[in-house]
């Protein structure tokens, strides 16, 4: 019985009844605690099995040529270095071009634009991207970079990535640049400072460690994007640093390998698995453990 | 000698404040323009998106959107099967994760003692930060073949003789298909939902708590009749969020529904989504053919769902943005 019916069948007078109802309350809320403990137990059960499948899967796969060697056709001991450098490449670059333009909206939209209409409509257009289908970012970018120009492109990967990017660096930045006490933005302006000046030199330096924890958490997200590169970077089985070509990531490899007949390949898409995870992960909780030594 | 500091001291300090007013103006207009450029990208996803489709919408007319055909050889092309796939696997998807993040978020802000509460809260995040991709590996390499072997059979022999509801769990067990596809969404998405229903729980104050627990109430009851009345507005926008998130997955998706253009009844049944079938045909159509641009054209039909998920999303979460 809920706490809100009682009063409606008036108190229980009855010190038996009274009993009965207070332990079936009781046991009702054990078997809830119980349930919540096992949903809990449930979705640490999943995150050890994915951990524990990679590593059994991809640490017997793994060894020195998947480092050293170039993505080979299947049965001549191939590696993933070509994919892997693909990779940085491109979120490097994203990272890049992603960050300075979402610190400028972030900074926009809490030095700026408080209560201004435009702020908010560029706040919730910012929040629409941060999880809008990354493979419509794709879509997107094919329609706008790779058609007109002719193919297939490193660039228009590294735009996908920096279109994905942005947003989050925008909410991290925005949120951290509004725990900065007015006080402190005041005793700047009381001092003469132009207010740029106290925005760059004050405010982004006190909110500094968060900004970077999120650009971290989203170099994390973008590194392992797969949609969006199928229709802007494509791949590519050879070696390439070119940008202007199409250009091999490690997440686009791991899909083509992991979806091949050859026993090898997928053997390769489980080391590159394990690789990509390992770095999400310790990205993820460095920028957490940055944040938390902050506070 | 006096006067000419003062004037010099003067011309500086004007000078330097046309210089600051300056770099205020700069400073200001990049980041408005900033701002703007982000709407740009909205704007254009929206309108590159509408006219690359724009030849299937004029080919197929409003039928695209019920079509169940998609015939590549004669050139028919329809929605049908894809948006029924994507919106039967999102919503089987939040079925299995809200109870799931209820209870997680539960354990969290209630049940768990405070020194394992972050530890626990983080592995659960963690979830959230596993790449789609990895998701889709696990899900086709792992818990398809756990299906096909321990969970779909007994469903068939127990549940598919009912009446009803039995004809939900039919079919031979190949392990994918649309349940196995919802249960990794699920888990994807449990994250989300977890992590906005623990911090609206939080935001609960302690008062009202405490007087429900003064007069008696279980963990339970003050959950139920204090904490949930309190914050049901955002565990909806948190749950919307997550079903947002699982209407435009893509590459785990891909992985294990069984890619079939066909809408079948049983749960066991192989099917698609908007985004596994972009990400699968997309390599197989030419520059501009009828297929490619249905590709588009099914691009801005899942822009547009995702986009009323999404905004009613933060409509109901806007009162906890506003903190």
């Amino acid at each position: 019985m809920s706490a809100t019916a009682s009063p409606a069948l008036g108190p229980v007078k009855d010190p038996k009844v009274a009993a009965r109802l207070g332990s079936r309350r009781k046991r009702v809320d054990v078997v809830i605690r119980t349930l919540s403990l096992a949903a809990t137990g449930i979705g640490l059960v999943f995150l050890a099995s994915i951990l524990v499948t990679l590593f059994a899967k991809g640490f017997g796969a793994m060894n020195l040529s998947v480092l050293t060697e170039v993505t080979r056709p299947p049965g001549s001991e191939g590696g993933l270095l070509n994919a892997i450098v693909g990779s940085l490449i491109q979120v490097a670059l994203a990272t890049l071009i992603g960050t300075p333009i979402g610190m400028l909206v972030g900074t926009y939209l809490a030095e700026y634009a408080r209560g201004s209409r435009f702020g908010d409509v560029v706040r919730f257009v910012s929040d629409i991207l941060l999880s809008a289908p990354s493979i419509l970012i794709g879509l997107f970018v094919y329609q706008l970079l790779v058609l007109p120009f002719g193919g297939f492109s490193g660039w228009a990967g590294v735009a996908a990535l920096a279109i994905i990017i942005i947003p989050i660096v925008v909410r991290t930045t925005e949120d951290m640049l509004r725990l900065i006490p007015n006080t402190l933005r005041e005793a700047v302006i009381g001092l003469g400072a132009p207010k740029w000046k106290m925005v760059v030199m004050v405010c982004w330096r006190s909110a500094i460690s968060g900004i970077i924890t999120g650009v971290l958490l989203g170099i994390a997200r973008i590194a392992g994007e797969t949609a969006p590169l199928l229709f802007t970077s494509l791949g590519n089985n050879a070696w390439s640093t070119d940008l202007s070509a199409p250009m091999p990531s490690l997440p686009i490899t791991i899909y083509s390998y992991a979806g091949s007949p050859f026993q090898d390949w997928i053997e390769l898409a489980w080391a590159g698995a394990l690789l990509i995870t390992l770095a999400v992960l310790l990205l993820n909780i460095g920028a957490r453990t940055l944040l938390r030594s902050r506070k | 000698m006096q006067q000419a500091t003062t004037m010099t001291l003067g011309a500086r300090s004007a000078s330097g404040r046309r210089g600051s007013q300056l770099g205020d103006t700069l400073f200001a207009g990049a980041c408005q323009a900033a701002g703007g450029f982000v709407l740009l990208l909205l704007g254009g996803i929206i309108v590159e998106l509408f006219l690359g489709g724009l030849p299937a919408f004029k080919a197929f007319g409003l039928p695209f959107l019920w079509s169940t055909e998609w015939d590549p050889v004669s050139e028919v092309f329809g929605a049908g099967v894809s948006i029924y796939g994507t919106i039967v696997t999102a919503v089987l998807s939040i079925l299995l994760a809200v109870p799931l993040a209820f209870g997680v978020a539960f354990t969290l802000t209630e049940l768990a003692p405070p020194w394992l509460r972050r530890p626990v809260g983080t592995a659960v995040e963690l979830l959230a930060a596993v790449p789609s991709i990895i998701y889709g590996m696990w899900g086709f390499f792992l818990i398809a073949p756990l299906m096909a072997q321990y969970v779909q059979p007994p469903l068939i022999d127990s549940l598919g003789e009912l009446p009803g509801i039995g004809a939900l769990f039919q079919g031979p067990p190949f392990g994918t298909g649309i349940l196995t596809a919802a249960l990794i969404l699920a888990i994807m998405i449990l994250p989300f939902i977890a992590a906005t229903m623990r911090d609206v729980f939080e935001q609960v104050p302690p008062v009202y708590k405490e007087s429900a627990y003064g007069l008696g109430c279980t963990t339970w009851e003050v959950m139920r009749n204090v904490v949930l009345p309190y914050t049901r507005i955002s565990v909806a926008g948190g749950i919307m969020l997550g079903l947002g998130r699982a209407l435009g997955e893509t590459m785990a998706v891909t992985f294990v529904i069984g890619n079939a253009n066909r809408i079948t009844t049983t749960l066991f049944g192989p099917g698609n989504t908007i985004a596994s079938v972009v990400a699968l045909e997309f390599g197989e159509s030419e520059t501009g053919s009828l297929k490619l641009s249905s590709l588009l054209a099914l691009g801005f039909i899942l822009f547009v769902i995702s986009f009323i998920v999404l905004a009613t999303s933060r409509f109901l979460l806007r009162s906890r943005l506003k903190g």
